[in-house]
């Protein structure tokens, strides 16, 4: 027997999921009690997996399951994510009666999902992982029955995904047919000459990963399921899956195909390029919050995969700093916007902003604070995430790259300033309600003061990110 | 030197921000906050005095240097002075109190949020001139967007969120070339330390693109025809320290940065674009003073003189005499403070009158004379009158033009001409004449705290107009090593081919 050990967070998680679906149906009005054992359940995974980080380069499973520091980080990131996401949305889902046992353990069994994703080093756990997500996704994105937009959402993203899902298996085949293996390091000694039809493999599983990441010219759902799923969900949403589809995107491109980064580094690059642009460009006419930050998210994403376009571990380690930082950002804006909240409803127009900063000084500070980030103006913490993908890109002398994404920062920066200018010069509306969730609370302080105060010990996160060398 | 002073300097402002922040005052006074936030930039401004005493003006080294890591491995928080920078520290450090004191008496509405925007600046804007790491000076330079958007924005005239957009916009636009610039320099030298890259000079094939994207930057902030039109904007919407704040400190900035980076990192690239940047500073100079005469609005005819003042500045700085870049530092300093006066001026007529229209004013002389005399001396000083801190300036600045070029030399002389034009008959209409609008005759003369923060301001510009000494010998040993370096690198330059 190997040694199971490495993936006991899996294997915890597994079993949690199973004893919470069984106690959830025999336990009448569970729901409440299921949520905070899940939150609970995280934070012990989370204490799980910092244990393990130690642990460096372990294989499993015939070496199809990988533990290493990339792995440990991601997971890391996905939980602590997770813990958050939860925190900050137990409220909300009480108040839209969305309360019901499954919405944790949809959400539990999704984050299995990624783990697989996050570990795989084969084909095939990978596809396993990605649907394990994407269907507990599915399902949560239409979790507010009642609600028409939700359920539209959720039929869409269904949709949309399964076509892409098509996609990236045709591509597994194309690869599996080609090298005759679906285990990274196999392809990789199999397919040194060029085929092409291992190029078709990859622009195929390519097109998958960049649906699931929202990347421009594969975003079309991004909007909708963003608008119409419960803000809960959204949140979700906004973080967790990118994390996962991206560590992918860094092992997938990286293990095996490294040496044919000519054939697929022009996709990177115009998968970035399209994303940064149609991201800034598009997010500057919304009306809705959750829109807004659906177009920003595909800009960021854009920024993500510049750093995968170097193709050095310089730009792997900025993208993966690029992720961080991004979550911890839009895990704050969010918590921003459960917070606006009166008489048992939740706003979510860029209107209902308006002339905020008087009856909420804190909150505007924080919303102020986030929202340059989210511009990457310096010294807050999402300026340091570009510069750290930037400096990469101009490493490997990409210009056109670099300028082509600090221009359209500017272009961004004017529907940040949008919000902004909505929130501080505007005339003031009614007041919202100031009776939050200890956890809610917590989540926005400690996500602000991260992105304020980033700049202090900008080494504590590049410390972390440089012992990730996947090349 | 133990104490990190400089590090101090930068920082004591944020502290009293975040004092200013967290402590409750009345709703309606701010009584505390107002303290703090003057306490502080004093304290500031005395130790700002302190360094200069005990800086050691005869080195030609930083001083002062602390290096500490920052981003492991690659990039230190480095900060230190020169003869050059901690002149605009003190002249930061000096206008941050008249600020507040000006801040603290006009505006009612949200005064402890603009109280913290100017420490927050002061902090920022102290960063820029003492940084020795284009990272660190590219965060400091950067990050005074977010506090100025906001004070023009929140406290702004009428078209104030148009202004505060462009503003932002323009002066983000610029700024971006100059960062993938710095990221550039880190992978073409493999440091951005400025003492470092002093040392071992930046490739010669780089320079004309690397100097380009920092003019970018640059010339957006100084700012130099053509990119100069967001300033009349801000200026016209900015509240009155806003605008101060603005023309004395911000724009220096730029002008700083010029001589450190521009001159200082890429010689031969600067020797390379000196026609380009005369001839904008020539057509700054003639044009826009040639607009500031036809304007109707005070403040954005002292906008358009600013743009026309920063013209000879570049010019000075690109003619690599001695004469020309003292005089452009001087001319910058001495800009920093008659603006800053000038806007005050405005500011004090338009508390009473809420116009700044030029047409809605005359024969202040007879209600305000007190008012009568102290803008003269600003005015005076804008035009550079012997015995005032702009003659200085603009007469070391022409000195150093005429020992390189003739031509550009008088066709600059010309703009003295024409900055004597725009800004006496602005005088003349608003100050003399008859009394034709009744709204003026029950105009008060200053009060005192108004007469105080103008005398601050017009002690200097008398006294460094009769004896510049002080600050000239600060410069001067800083000056020298920056065109010993420079023609050095020439001079290698021309060897090699």
């Amino acid at each position: 027997m190997e040694n199971l050990e490495i993936i006991l967070p899996e294997i915890f998680l597994s079993l949690t999921i199973m004893f919470l679906l069984l106690f959830g149906v025999f336990k009448n009005n569970s729901s409440k009690l299921i949520y905070n054992l899940t939150t609970l359940s995280l934070i012990i995974l989370f204490a799980l997996l910092l244990n393990l980080y130690q642990v460096s380069d372990l294989s499993i499973f015939n070496n199809s399951y990988k533990v290493d520091s990339l792995a440990t980080f991601m997971k890391l990131l996905t939980i602590g994510s997770g813990i958050f996401v939860m925190l900050t949305s137990s409220k909300y889902i009480e108040i839209n009666n969305i309360n019901k046992m499954e919405y944790p353990i949809l959400i539990l069994s999704s984050i299995l999902g990624m783990m697989v994703m996050i570990s795989s080093n084969d084909l095939i756990v990978f596809y396993m992982g990605l649907e394990l997500q994407s269907l507990a996704l599915y399902v949560l994105a239409s979790f507010n029955r009642e609600n028409l937009l939700s359920t539209e959402s959720g039929l869409k993203y269904f949709v949309l995904s399964a076509l892409s899902s098509g996609l990236l298996l045709y591509g597994c085949s194309l690869i599996y047919g080609f090298s005759g293996s679906t285990n990274f390091n196999i392809i990789l000694d199999n397919s040194s000459s060029v085929q092409y039809g291992i190029t078709f493999g990859i622009v195929f599983i390519l097109v998958g990963l960049a649906f699931k990441i929202s990347a421009v010219p594969f975003h079309m759902w991004a909007p909708d399921v963003y608008q119409g799923s419960p803000t809960s969900v959204t949140t979700f949403f906004a973080v967790l899956p990118k994390i996962a589809a991206l560590s992918v995107f860094i092992r997938f491109l990286y293990v095996p195909f490294a040496e044919m980064n000519d054939q697929w580094q022009m996709i990177i690059i115009f998968l970035s390029i399209a994303s940064m642009i149609f991201g800034a460009v598009a997010a500057i006419g919304q009306k809705n919050l959750k829109r807004l930050i659906a177009y920003s998210s595909i800009g960021h994403m854009g920024y993500a995969l510049t750093g995968l376009a170097a193709g050095t571990n310089q730009g792997i380690q900025g993208s993966i700093s690029y992720i961080a930082i991004y979550l911890v950002m839009n895990l704050a804006f969010f918590s921003c916007m459960f917070m606006l909240r009166r008489n048992n409803e939740y706003y979510e127009s860029i209107e209902d902003l308006s002339g905020l900063s008087k009856n909420h000084p804190l909150l505007s500070f924080s919303l102020l604070i986030i929202l340059f980030s989210l511009a990457g103006i310096p010294p807050l913490a999402g300026f340091f995430a570009k510069f750290y993908v930037f400096m990469a890109v101009i490493e490997q002398k990409m210009y056109f790259l670099a300028i082509v994404g600090l221009l359209s920062t500017v272009i961004a920066a004017f529907y940040y300033l949008r919000i902004i200018k909505i929130i501080y010069f505007d005339k003031e509306k009614e007041k919202f309600e100031t009776d939050h969730h200890f956890g809610l609370k917590l989540t926005l302080a400690v996500s602000t003061i991260f992105i304020l105060a980033y700049f202090i010990y900008p080494s504590g996160l590049t410390e972390i990110v440089s012992k990730i060398n996947i090349i | 030197m133990d104490f990190p002073i400089i590090s101090s300097l930068i920082i004591l402002p944020t502290i009293g921000a975040l004092f200013i922040l967290f402590t409750k005052s009345s709703n309606s006074k701010y009584q505390s906050s107002k303290y703090v936030a003057l306490f502080i930039s004093l304290a500031n401004f005395i130790l700002s005095i302190y360094l200069w005493l005990i800086f050691d003006k005869s080195s030609i080294n930083f001083q002062f240097v602390e290096n500490r890591e920052w981003l492991s491995g690659f990039i230190n928080y480095k900060v230190g002075v020169d003869g050059i920078s901690i002149l605009f520290i003190l002249l930061t450090t000096f206008i941050t109190p008249i600020c507040i004191i000006s801040v603290i008496s006009t505006i009612k509405h949200r005064l402890k949020d603009f109280l913290i925007a100017i420490l927050i600046m002061e902090t920022l804007m102290i960063g820029v001139f003492c940084s020795l790491d284009l990272i660190i000076f590219y965060l400091f330079f950067e990050g005074g967007l977010i506090p100025m958007f906001l004070i023009i924005g929140i406290w702004g005239g009428e078209r104030r969120v148009y202004s505060a957009f462009k503003f932002f916009l323009y002066t983000l636009l610029g700024s971006v070339l100059m960062l993938i610039a710095i990221i550039s320099i880190y992978w073409i030298s493999g440091t951005t330390d400025v003492e470092k890259l002093y040392e071992i000079g930046i490739g010669e094939q780089y320079q004309k693109l690397l100097w380009l994207a920092f003019f970018s930057s640059f010339a957006v902030k100084t700012p130099m025809w053509p990119v100069h039109t967001w300033l009349p904007d801000a200026h016209v919407e900015a509240p009155t320290a806003g605008s101060v704040l603005l023309a004395a400190i911000l724009l220096k900035m730029a002008g700083y940065g010029f001589i450190r980076f521009s001159v200082g990192l890429f010689p031969i690239a600067s020797e390379y674009f000196v026609p380009l940047v005369f001839a904008l500073s020539l057509i700054a100079i003639i044009y826009t003073s040639l607009v500031a005469l036809m304007q109707e609005d005070m403040k954005k005819l002292i906008a358009y003189s600013s743009v026309a003042h920063m013209g000879f500045v570049t010019l000075g700085i690109f003619t690599m005499t001695q004469q020309g870049i003292e005089g452009s530092i001087f001319q910058m300093i001495s800009h920093g403070l008659v603006s800053a006066a000038l806007f005050l001026s405005v500011g004090v007529v338009y508390d009473r009158n809420h116009t700044r229209l030029i047409k809605k004013y005359g024969g202040l002389v007879t209600v305000m004379p007190k008012y009568g005399i102290v803008f003269m001396i600003f005015a005076l000083g804008s035009l550079g009158l012997p015995g005032t801190s702009g003659f200085i300036g603009e007469f070391l600045i022409l000195m150093g033009t005429f020992k390189k070029s003739f031509l550009v030399a008088t066709i600059a002389s010309l703009g003295v001409i024409l900055g004597a034009a725009y800004i006496l008959w602005m005088y003349k209409r608003v100050v003399f004449g008859e009394i034709i609008h009744e709204e003026i005759k029950s105009m008060k003369d200053l009060k005192k705290f108004e007469l105080l923060i103008l005398l601050l301001l017009a002690i200097p510009i008398i006294f460094f107009g009769f004896y510049p000494e002080p600050l000239i010998n600060s410069i001067e040993t800083s000056v020298t090593s920056l065109i010993d370096n420079y023609n050095i690198n020439l001079t290698q330059s021309i060897a090699k081919k």
